[in-house]
């Protein structure tokens, strides 16, 4: 129903927009593509709100390059084939000059290889397989990749979870999960830890007894699970409903509040890496804090709602410095970005154009997220 | 030995839901030998009014679960005796394949317009039976599997008396064996079907809250994937036969957990339809199913 809506409201609101800025000047017109709804719509949602905020931020303050920035977001239903779809819609119908999106890396993965063809520089916000930038130049991203992530939380669960034996639950249908698992497996057991078991699943499964079962006969004392909220808090609930009472923890996929909801009691004594923590007390985060709950009716930002609004501001930041909105000069200028202070800390674009940040360790304490401890690239 | 066990348990409780939604797709094909493609849609509408009858009564009760239970399967009845009044009935004598393609646009109908009513997030379904965990032997009972598995033999015995113990049930095994000849009878065959829609569709709604009970996310397309694998239960048991489904289910069930805690755990659904195609081959008419020579 609402991409019917949107399709017969778009023309209209097209029109009104260019008679708009026929008067002024022309907008600058970035494209958004979301998982609003689906599987991730949790991801979506805070994503595009943190970038919604940047976009009015900036158009409060006379925009960039004294031009209105125009967002123009459309949603991938969380569904594999259909972020393809709406990026060649954006890019040759809506003609945007940049591209920003994904959360999930699988989805970016689709898009970055259309933005590259057609040279839009792209930004994902928070996908973290290193796979997306390698896509192209025109590829970018703000958050740390899975080597660092899987690396950081192998580190946490042997010297600050001891774990020694450990099993391994992957989603084989994500790039995201196995990449993380990948990296995840390889330092812990180069630092003395042992992978006793490893088990799998595909993304949309609900039952997990079977693999949990088998966790169990291999007596480990912990399970990592590098999948997406709705299975981790499902995994969760099963592994405690079979008594697995030891720590269970993953990536940056878990952060979404319906871990919680889903996952109820048993998300307690889990953990997660994830990009940056609402109770940092730096006046960045603070403010963006204060910003995010004022506009979004009291919700407190999480990760990908920061990484949302930093993906913006790198962007017009970029813009700024080249000038111009023309492809190959903006992708220079976002190549060329060093020290960005954003709200999830310093963006320097590597030559590999990711960003190097520091992870943080979050875990749930009384049906709340509370910050564990922050962890140096 | 107590992980078989263990993964044993897990399988039968997993079956024992499969074999509640194969139950709506073998009693609809008995008695109008076509497939109703909507019933894992029926399923999906009974999660999502456990969901919100879940609500009204307090989380954790036996009355309040079974509150919610016994209101999903009226709603859903009526849902299923709704459709087929409205979309099947008009297509009585019509080839069975304009039938089949009005049960898939059902189905189509019935999950989108679920993501317009009840928005295409995941939601948390709650938790409205008490939940304790029993330690027998080396294995973990959950008060849950535990529910699901009573819940489906009751339902089962009862399906089975109505079928052969009462007038109705009388009525739908001759409208099952010819339907032309059940009129001549004085049956009147609309009834008749309507309550078959009416009984499976409540089956099926049982089915989605036990579904829900223990996978608690559901959403819209939550009935595509466990429909599937009822319909495959049903034909494996022998299409047309209640005692059929019920193993069937319980095979596809058992099968799919043990191969999900083996090395193989993603080639599970490939294994569990490998096996489909295996015992048609040898057995074209199912497990417990008669061959019947197609009259031209």
């Amino acid at each position: 129903m609402t991409k019917a809506l949107r399709s017969l409201l778009l023309p209209v609101l097209a029109t009104a927009a260019f008679t708009g800025a026929a008067c002024a000047q022309e907008t600058i017109k970035v494209g958004e593509f979301a998982s609003l709804t689906g599987k991730e719509a949790a991801f979506g949602q805070s994503s595009h709100k943190g970038t919604l905020l940047a976009v009015e931020e900036l158009n409060a303050t006379g925009g960039i390059l004294g031009r209105q920035v125009e967002l123009i977001t459309e949603d991938n239903q969380s569904k594999q084939g259909e972020s393809a779809t709406i990026v060649k819609k954006l890019i040759s119908r809506d003609k945007i000059i940049a591209l920003l999106g994904e959360v999930a890396s699988g989805r970016s993965l689709e898009a970055a290889p259309i933005a590259q063809n057609y040279k839009v520089p792209m930004i994902s916000p928070s996908s973290t397989n290193p796979r997306v930038t390698e896509m192209g130049n025109y590829i970018f991203r703000v958050c740390f990749i899975d080597p660092f992530q899987g690396t950081a939380m192998a580190k946490f669960a042997k010297d600050s979870l001891h774990l020694k034996k450990v099993a391994l639950l992957t989603s084989v249908s994500s790039p995201y999960s196995v990449g993380l698992a990948k990296y995840f497996k390889e330092t812990f057991a180069a630092i003395g830890g042992e992978i006793a078991i490893e088990q799998k699943y595909s993304e949309g499964d609900k039952d997990f007894k079977a693999q949990l079962t088998a966790i169990k006969a291999a007596g480990v004392d912990g399970i990592f699970v590098p999948g997406y909220y709705t299975e981790a808090a499902l995994i969760s609930k099963q592994a405690r409903e079979l008594e697995l009472n030891f720590p269970i923890f993953g990536g940056d996929g878990w952060e979404a509040p319906q871990l919680i909801e889903i996952g109820g009691k048993a998300m307690e004594g889990t953990y997660y890496s994830t990009h940056y923590s609402p109770e940092n007390s730096s006046p960045a985060v603070q403010s963006f804090v204060k910003k995010f709950r004022a506009r979004f009716a009291g919700e407190t930002p999480d990760a990908m709602a920061a990484l949302g609004y930093d993906s913006a501001m790198v962007l017009a930041d970029a813009i700024r410095r080249a000038g111009t909105t023309d492809g190959p000069k903006l992708r220079a200028a976002l190549a060329g970005t060093r020290n960005y202070e954003g709200v999830t800390g310093r963006t320097t674009m590597d030559p590999h154009r990711n960003a190097t940040k520091a992870a943080v360790v979050i875990t749930v304490k009384d049906g709340q997220f509370k910050f564990v401890e922050s962890i140096a690239p | 030995m107590s992980e078989f066990l263990q993964q044993l348990l897990n399988g039968l409780s997993l079956g024992a839901i499969y074999a509640l939604i194969a139950l709506g797709y073998t009693m609809v094909y008995g008695v109008l030998r076509f497939i109703n493609f909507a019933h894992s849609d029926v399923f999906m509408v009974g999660a999502f009014i456990g969901y919100y009858m879940g609500k009204l009564v307090p989380e954790g009760t036996l009355w309040g679960g079974l509150a919610v239970l016994g209101v999903a399967m009226l709603g859903c009845a009526l849902l299923g005796m709704t459709i087929e009044r409205l979309a099947y009935r008009r297509l009585r004598s019509a080839p069975t394949l304009n039938v089949l393609i009005t049960a898939i646009g059902v189905s189509l109908l019935l999950e989108y317009t679920g993501q317009v009513f009840f928005g295409a997030a995941p939601r948390n379904f709650p938790s409205i039976f008490p939940v304790r965990n029993f330690q027998l032997g080396g294995i973990i009972v959950g008060s849950n599997q535990l529910i699901v598995i009573a819940v489906s033999v009751v339902l089962m015995v009862v399906l089975q008396l109505i079928v052969y113990r009462t007038r109705i049930g009388t009525a739908m095994r001759a409208v099952s064996l010819n339907p032309k000849a059940a009129v001549l009878m004085g049956v009147n065959n609309d009834v008749v079907i309507s309550f078959t829609f009416g009984l499976g569709s409540a089956l099926a709604a049982a089915g989605g809250i036990l579904y829900a009970l223990n996978y608690p996310s559901i959403d819209p397309l939550m009935g595509v994937m466990p429909g599937l694998k009822a319909f495959v239960a049903a034909i494996l048991g022998g299409i047309g036969n209640i005692p059929g489904a019920a193993l069937g289910g319980l095979i596809l069930g058992t099968v799919e957990t043990f191969v999900s805690g083996s090395q193989w755990s993603t080639y599970k659904d490939a294994i569990a339809f490998a096996i489909l195609i295996i015992i048609l081959l040898f057995r074209p008419a199912g497990l417990l199913g008669r061959f019947t020579v197609e009259k031209v």
